[in-house]
């Protein structure tokens, strides 16, 4: 056991677990942030999708020994009312199915947007696929990407 | 349920009552009947401002309207779509509306059950009813209150009013309306006047749902919960011979490894009520990854359980199964179903003299299609929590049919069902996976033995290896053409691993005069259970596909073939028990010829193929175009059909249809579970291919058909005829046909 202070969605918060917990772990099981799904512990779904610096990672392969200083941002932390420009689109498209997946495609589809604010439809098959929604709402995913990159206020690059 | 506040639960007092078990589940009574006296309102541990109209319905002063949501939901969006048929007979502005799931009550709801598609169709009247009686409870109310007969009190949209200009809102009425007793017979809107259903609603647990909300099983926490998990046989056929747990009692946060049986000897199973493995070997320990990582360092022999003997009882009565012991390898299975296809078979359907058709043809195309068993991967895997005690018991997570596990659960606790509390989480998939309760028996029989609560937990290795799969199937097609090209007969055998899949009565019985159906089953120790669309995600693949090679051994047009004989069949059906409605299955195809402009050339370099299928009532077909990326099958757009009567929530269902086709391309092309030795082969994502974003179409075009039809299914129907129109797309695109599912790995081995 070994003591860490993370700071997660903007808190910093002291815990005391095995060095080689995931972050995943730690979120549901520690810090009781729920929203962090798991759903293969093998990085093979992406539903324990967040964000490592402002970057998609998933937890279930990220060790808590490794997180350091980074910040972490969950579901819980990119609005508590869904006002976030990406969480919008989701409603606006009525995205979720059973919905299990779609917290770590909406963290997956945040980070795309960040590192590339107008993606193609290519670009984002590429980002996504590595988010699985066994329900199969990927066409609602990509028209929400599409209207979340145009409520973004930074301008489509020629390509 | 307190998911919004983890850290506490308190248990409710129980609602049951007993007295009305015995009345059955009709469930336009049971609704009605759920009505409760203004005194019992503390007991429902509700603010005290909701006043309840009647079993589901609550309504503050200030017209807030709560309305409870028998069914679970999985997806399907039963959440928003049942509290809309309440609302639309209740006369109310949806705005006002907020929803709670509610717990099982067998007595109260009925069995709860969602699955079999069944949702909307079997709740449609009895929630249009329960709206209707609760509007006129509300205006007996205001009519009392004003001194004016009820025929002369309006409503709209939750304000009642009478011509003196008079008026109130609901609210005002609510506590009075409480006390007047539930009205029968009432009269229902026209559809032309619905105002609320058609008209597309959001989920109303969408904010939930992209704020992280806990909303699932596996979220589901109480202070003082510990994890379990079940280390189960590698292997089916295995059964547990010893083991050794000192290295993992060792380990940090571990509490105790013990092994308890699922059912004694002799218990009889109900219809649902699967066994995979008997002997459970159990981990208990405070964390999920402390669990996790303790398991594996548990030492532990196997042996071969033998044939097991299990007592059944449900559909076809108290019987006694053999469930052989052999270890199956998915190479000799298919090497026994080809033996066993060649040994009797049960004729399940016979029309006129296919015999003597077969004798007498000039041309017969017989053709055999295989599929594998299939895991239902749903993305939440396998839990639920349990707290059990020698007095009580609770249960929440995410279930299907709540109503056949508590008998059960009844039993093996030896707990009156007035004793047992479930709640139903919002679950992360189902596809008929969470239909059966041996996961949630499982958690209740740890947690009696613990004393504690507990949240059993499968990880997703344990979730596909542990399955309650789709069925291995193979099906052989035969059709006699005489001289003429005339279909004069058509052959259906089919059998599987351990279920037959043949439905005799469907289509294209009924539309050929000479007609034979065989069925035939091979019993096996692997677990298997419905399958979004059970029976016919396989019968639609092969007997569509077959559909279009008959097609062109004739020289006709794929839909023009399938539209002829549905004509034969609704002008002069063949046989008395066909289970489909030929006029339904003819307007969906029309409709698919025309939205996908059937016939007409493209340029597109696309390869189309079309299937159509019936099935839980419903009738739905698709349009599938293909093209090869990357030397891999890609359907890039989707033109679909469906009919399933009034549409209740359009865009809802049009993401369901969405969904079903997505679902239906990645399990045709990539689905398998394979077996070694007893073994699954497949483990986890790595292996088992799901689907995804670059492989999903660009577009998927859904039309309903526009009818006032009570709604029929919509969950699994749209499913099926999607591997038939692959298949055929499959064909044009290629030029070969594939008989093996999945597609993607058939095309590699040739």
């Amino acid at each position: 056991m070994a003591k860490y202070n993370l700071k997660v969605n903007g808190k910093n918060h002291l815990i005391d677990v095995d060095p080689s917990t995931p972050m995943l772990w730690v979120l549901r099981d520690h810090l009781n942030l729920q929203g962090t799904k798991y759903g293969c512990g093998v990085a093979m779904c992406g539903a324990c999708t967040v964000h490592l610096n402002g970057s998609a990672v998933r937890s279930c392969q990220l060790p808590v020994s490794a997180v350091g200083k980074q910040a972490i941002t969950t579901i819980e932390g990119l609005s508590a009312n869904a006002t976030h420009p990406v969480q919008k689109a989701w409603i606006e498209h009525d995205v979720a199915q059973c919905g299990y997946c779609q917290a770590g495609q909406i963290m997956s589809a945040t980070s795309l947007l960040k590192d590339n604010p107008h993606p193609s439809d290519e670009d984002i098959d590429g980002y996504m696929s590595g988010n699985i929604c066994r329900c199969g709402t990927y066409l609602r995913i990509k028209e929400a990407i599409k209207t979340a990159a145009k409520a973004s206020k930074t301008q489509p690059q020629k390509k | 349920m307190n998911m919004e506040n983890p850290k506490t639960y308190s248990r409710r007092s129980f609602l049951k009552s007993s007295a009305l078990t015995s009345g059955g589940l009709m469930l336009s009574f049971t609704w009605l009947s759920g009505f409760r006296p203004a005194d019992k309102m503390a007991e429902l541990n509700l603010p005290e401002q909701w006043n309840q109209v009647t079993g589901y319905i609550q309504i503050t002063s200030d017209n807030m309207i709560k309305i409870f949501c028998p069914n679970p939901e999985f997806g399907q969006n039963v959440m928003t779509s049942l509290p809309m048929i309440v609302a639309e007979e209740l006369d109310i502005d949806w705005k006002n509306v907020v929803v709670e799931m509610s717990t099982h009550d067998n007595v109260k709801f009925g069995s709860q059950f969602t699955g079999g598609s069944n949702s909307v169709r079997m709740y449609w009247k009895p929630l249009r009813e329960a709206g209707a009686a609760a509007r006129q409870m509300l205006c007996q109310a205001a009519a009392d209150t004003w001194g004016v007969p009820l025929a002369e009190v309006t409503t709209k949209a939750g304000i009642l009013s009478h011509s003196s200009g008079k008026s109130a809102k609901y609210g005002e009425m609510a506590s009075k309306a409480a006390t007047i007793a539930v009205p029968k017979g009432m009269k229902l809107k026209d559809p032309k006047d619905f105002a609320v259903v058609r008209n597309s609603k959001k989920n109303v647990e969408g904010e939930k749902i992209v704020t992280g909300k806990p909303l699932f099983g596996l979220d589901y926490r109480v202070d003082g919960m510990l994890i379990a998990m079940i280390q189960h046989p590698p292997a089916f056929g295995l059964k547990l011979k010893s083991f050794d747990a000192s290295q993992t009692l060792k380990m940090p946060g571990i509490k105790d490894v013990f092994t308890l049986k699922l059912y004694e000897d002799g218990f009889q199973q109900g219809g649902f009520d699967t066994r995979t493995f008997n002997d459970l070997l159990v981990i208990v320990g405070n964390t999920t990854w402390e669990v996790m990582n303790a398991r594996k360092k548990l030492k532990v022999e196997w042996e071969q359980a033998g044939d097991v003997k299990d007592t059944l009882t449900g559909r076809g009565g108290k019987r006694e199964v053999i469930i052989p012991g052999r270890l199956e390898s998915s190479s000799n299975q298919l090497e026994m179903m080809q033996e066993r296809a060649k040994q009797p078979s049960t004729v399940l359907r016979k029309d006129g003299d296919p015999e003597t058709a077969f004798k007498n043809a000039s041309q017969i195309i017989e053709r055999t299609y295989n599929a594998p068993f299939l895991a239902h991967n749903c993305l939440e895997p396998i839990n639920f929590f349990a707290h059990v005690t020698d007095e009580e018991a609770l249960l929440a997570g995410p279930l299907q049919a709540p109503g056949w596990t508590e008998p059960t659960l009844s039993k093996l606790l030896n707990l009156p069902a007035d004793k047992i509390e479930i709640q139903m989480t919002r679950m992360g998939g189902g596809f008929g996976r969470r239909a059966y309760g041996q996961y949630l028996y499982e958690a209740a029989l740890i947690s009696k033995k613990a004393k504690a609560p507990i949240k059993l937990m499968y990880t997703r290795e344990d979730d596909m290896t542990y399955g309650i799969y789709r069925p291995m199937y193979t099906a052989t097609y035969r059709a006699a053409l005489d001289a003429n090209k005339k279909l004069i007969g058509f052959h259906v055998i089919g059998g599987g691993i351990p279920e037959n899949p043949v439905h005799a009565n469907r289509f294209p019985a009924g539309a050929i005069d000479n007609y034979l159906a065989e069925g035939w089953e091979i019993p096996s120790n692997i677990t298997i259970g419905a399958f979004r669309a059970p029976r016919s995600n396989f019968n639609a693949a092969a007997e569509q596909s077959f559909l279009d090679e008959v097609a062109e051994a004739m020289g006709k047009d794929p839909i023009a073939l399938r539209l002829e004989l549905l004509n034969r069949a609704k002008d002069n059906p063949v046989g008395k028990n066909n289970d489909y409605d030929a006029k339904r299955y003819i307007g969906v195809l029309e409709l698919l010829r025309e939205k996908s402009g059937w016939g007409k050339p493209e340029n597109s370099g696309r390869k189309r193929g079309v299937a159509a299928y019936f099935c839980h009532a419903s009738y739905a077909g698709h349009v599938v175009d293909m093209v090869m990326r990357d030397g891999q099958p890609y359907v890039e757009q989707v033109f679909s059909a469906v009919d399933c009567g009034v549409v209740v929530n359009p865009d809802a269902a049009i993401n369901m249809v969405q969904g079903a086709v997505v679902d239906g391309i990645g399990n045709s092309l990539y689905g398998a579970l394979t077996h070694k030795d007893g073994a699954p082969e497949q483990t986890n994502f790595h292996n088992y291919r799901i689907i995804r974003h670059n492989e999903a179409p660009k577009k998927i075009e859904v039309h309903f058909v526009e009818n006032d039809i009570d709604p029929t299914g919509l969950g699994e129907p749209p499913f099926p005829p999607v591997f038939g129109a692959v298949a055929n797309a499959l064909y044009k695109t290629t030029g070969k046909r594939y008989y093996n599912q999945p597609f993607a790995v058939d095309m590699t081995k040739s």
